[in-house]
C-alpha cells in the first residue's frame, strides 16, 4: 500500500516549555485504520492536530503523498456543532466555506446525512439531538467533502457505551464505503482493536510511538469480533504493550 | 373540570402577578382615602390616572419628547457599540488602545458629565449625549465578550476549511455574541432612558426642556405633587416597554437555539 503521510522527527514544545512529542516517526498508509493508543496527556492529540494542520511542529516534518496536505475532515472530541444552525447548516458549512451556495450543496449534505442515518434530521438544532446524534451530525460534517484523510479525536469518548458499540460500528461501515484513510485517537485498548487495521501505541509525555501493532481481521467486524477469542487476544497484546510503554523509563523533560 | 394532580388549579402564569398589583394599588386607594392624606402629600391611583388623562396634552407632548431622545441614543449606542466591537474582536491592539476610553466614561457618573456638556453642547444634544454615553457601554462590552467567547474547536474547524477572516466573523463570532449582544441591549435599553431623564433634570430649566424629566422638575415647582406621579408613571411604563421588546426580540431570534429561551419540562 503506497505511503499517505509520513512523519519524520516530529518534536513539539508548547509555549510553556511543555515537551509534548518528541521524536515521532510515523508513515501513514492509504486506505488503513490507524489508531494512536496511549494514556492521558501522551501527545497523540497534539500528533493529530499537527497531522491536521492546526499546529505546526518544532521540528521535523511531514511529507504529504501529493506533496500538499490533502483535504482533511476532522471530528473533534466535542461534536461541536453551532447552536444556532440546523443539522443541514450544520453540515453545509466546510462547503459553505469554500463558497458553495446552500442549493448546490443540497446534494452532498443529504448524502452525508444519509450516511450517519440522520436523514430526516436536517431541519433540527443541535440542541434537539441526544449526545450520540450530536456526534453523528459532526461526522457527517467532516464527510461532506469525502475527503481521504480522516482524523477522529477521542469523538466517542463522551458517549455511553451501547452509543459508543453503535458509533464504533458505523465507522467501520463508513470507512469500507468510503476507503477513506483514518486516524483514530482513543485511549481505549478495546475500541482501538475493534476499530483498527493498525495501532500506534504512544508512550506516556513526551509522546513518540512504541510499538505499532497490526491488526489483521477481515474488516466487517462485528458484535461477533467483539466476542471471539482473536479479539480478546489481541486486546491482551495491545494492552501488554500499553503497559510496556507505562512503565518504560521515561525521558528527563528539557529544562526550562 | 379536571385538575393537575398537585391540586392547584391550572391558571395562567400572569393571573398572580397581576392580582398582587391590582390588590396593591387598591391597598394604597384606600389607606388614601380612610385617613384622607391630601393629594399634595400623596395622590391616590385614581387621581393619579385622572391627571394622566387630563394633562395628556402636555404630558404626551413631554413623553414623545423623552422617547425621541432615548431611541436616539439607543439606535446611536448599538452602532457605535456593534461597530466597536467589531474593530475589537478583528485587532487586539485597538481594543487595548480605546477600551481605556470606554471605560472612563462608563465610571464617571454621567450626571457629573452633564453640565460641563450643556456648557459645549445645545440642552437637547446634550441630553442626547448623556443618553448615549450610559447606554453605550453595556453594549460594547457585552458584545465584546461575545466575540470573543466563540468555541474553540469551532475557530480551529473555520481555520481548517481555510475560512477567511469575515467569513469567521459573519458565520461563526456574530451569531455567537448575538445573546451577549442581546444581554447587552436589555441593559442598555433602559439605561438609555434613565440617562435622558438624569441629563433632562441636570438641564433643568437651563434647556427649553419639554421632555417627562423637566415636567416632574417643574410640577415639583408648582407643587403638583399628582403631575409628578403622572410622569412618573409614564417614565415607569416605557422602561417597562422598552424590556419587553427586547425580551420578546431575544425570544424571536435565540427561541429555537438558545439554552436561556429553553423552558424546562416540569
Amino acid at each position: 500500500m503506497s505511503v499517505l503521510a509520513s512523519l519524520r522527527g516530529i518534536r513539539k514544545t508548547f509555549a510553556n516549555g511543555t515537551l509534548a512529542v518528541d521524536g515521532l516517526d510515523l508513515d501513514i498508509a492509504e486506505g488503513e485504520f490507524l489508531t494512536f493508543l496511549g494514556p492521558s496527556g501522551c501527545g497523540k492529540s497534539t500528533a493529530l492536530r499537527m497531522l491536521a494542520g492546526l499546529m505546526p511542529p518544532t521540528s521535523g516534518a511531514i511529507d504529504w503523498a501529493d506533496k500538499a496536505r490533502p483535504q482533511i475532515g476532522f471530528v473533534f472530541q466535542e461534536p461541536t456543532l453551532m447552536p444556532w444552525a440546523s443539522v443541514f447548516d450544520n453540515v453545509w458549512l466546510p462547503l459553505r466555506l469554500r463558497h458553495i451556495s446552500r442549493s448546490d450543496a443540497a446534494k452532498a449534505i443529504g448524502e452525508a446525512l444519509d450516511l450517519v442515518g440522520l436523514g430526516a434530521f436536517a431541519k433540527v438544532y443541535p440542541r434537539e439531538l441526544s449526545g450520540g446524534m450530536k456526534m453523528r451530525v459532526s461526522i457527517a460534517r467532516a464527510l461532506v467533502t469525502r475527503p481521504p484523510l480522516l482524523l477522529l479525536d477521542e469523538p466517542f469518548a463522551a458517549l455511553d457505551e451501547i452509543t459508543r458499540f453503535k458509533l464504533n460500528d458505523d465507522l467501520l461501515t463508513l470507512k469500507s464505503e468510503l476507503g477513506t484513510t483514518v486516524c483514530f485517537v482513543t485511549h481505549s485498548v478495546f475500541e482501538s482493536v475493534y476499530l483498527s487495521t493498525r495501532i500506534a501505541v504512544f508512550s506516556p509525555r513526551p509522546g513518540r510511538i512504541v510499538a505499532s501493532i497490526d491488526i489483521p481481521e477481515p474488516m466487517p467486524r462485528n458484535e461477533e469480533f467483539r466476542l471471539s477469542a482473536v479479539y480478546a487476544d489481541h486486546c491482551r497484546a495491545v494492552s501488554a504493550a500499553l503497559h510496556a510503554a507505562m512503565n518504560a523509563p521515561q525521558q528527563q523533560e528539557v529544562s526550562r | 373540570m379536571s385538575e393537575p394532580a398537585n391540586g392547584r388549579s391550572a391558571l395562567p402564569d400572569f393571573v398572580l402577578p397581576v392580582a398582587i398589583f391590582i390588590a396593591a394599588l387598591a391597598g394604597w386607594e384606600a389607606v388614601v382615602r380612610i385617613y384622607d392624606i391630601p393629594p399634595y402629600l400623596l395622590p391616590s391611583p385614581s387621581l393619579i390616572g385622572e391627571t394622566i388623562v387630563k394633562d395628556w396634552p402636555l404630558l404626551s407632548g413631554s413623553l414623545w419628547v423623552t422617547l425621541k431622545i432615548t431611541f436616539s441614543a439607543l439606535f446611536l449606542a448599538i452602532a457605535g457599540g456593534l461597530f466597536l466591537a467589531i474593530l475589537f474582536s478583528q485587532w487586539k491592539w485597538v481594543e487595548r488602545s480605546f477600551f481605556p476610553f470606554a471605560v472612563i466614561l462608563q465610571v464617571t457618573p454621567v450626571i457629573a458629565i452633564a453640565p460641563l456638556l450643556l456648557v459645549y453642547l445645545d440642552a437637547q444634544t446634550a441630553v442626547l449625549v448623556c443618553a448615549f454615553i450610559v447606554a453605550f457601554f453595556p453594549i460594547l462590552s457585552n458584545t465584546v465578550l461575545g466575540l470573543a467567547s466563540a468555541d474553540h474547536n469551532l475557530v480551529e474547524l473555520y481555520e481548517l476549511y481555510g475560512a477567511s477572516r469575515w467569513q469567521q466573523l459573519r458565520l461563526l463570532r456574530l451569531p455567537g455574541a448575538l445573546p451577549y449582544f442581546l444581554g447587552g441591549l436589555k441593559i442598555g435599553g433602559g439605561l438609555a432612558l434613565i440617562g435622558a431623564i438624569v441629563a433632562e433634570i441636570a438641564a433643568g430649566s437651563a434647556g427649553q426642556g419639554t421632555g417627562l424629566a423637566f415636567r416632574i422638575a417643574e410640577a415639583g415647582y408648582r407643587l403638583n405633587i399628582p403631575r409628578m406621579f403622572a410622569a412618573l408613571v409614564l417614565i415607569s411604563v416605557t422602561g417597562i416597554a422598552i424590556f419587553l421588546f427586547f425580551s420578546i426580540l431575544s425570544h424571536f431570534l435565540l427561541g429555537r437555539w438558545h439554552d436561556s429561551q429553553r423552558s424546562r419540562e416540569a
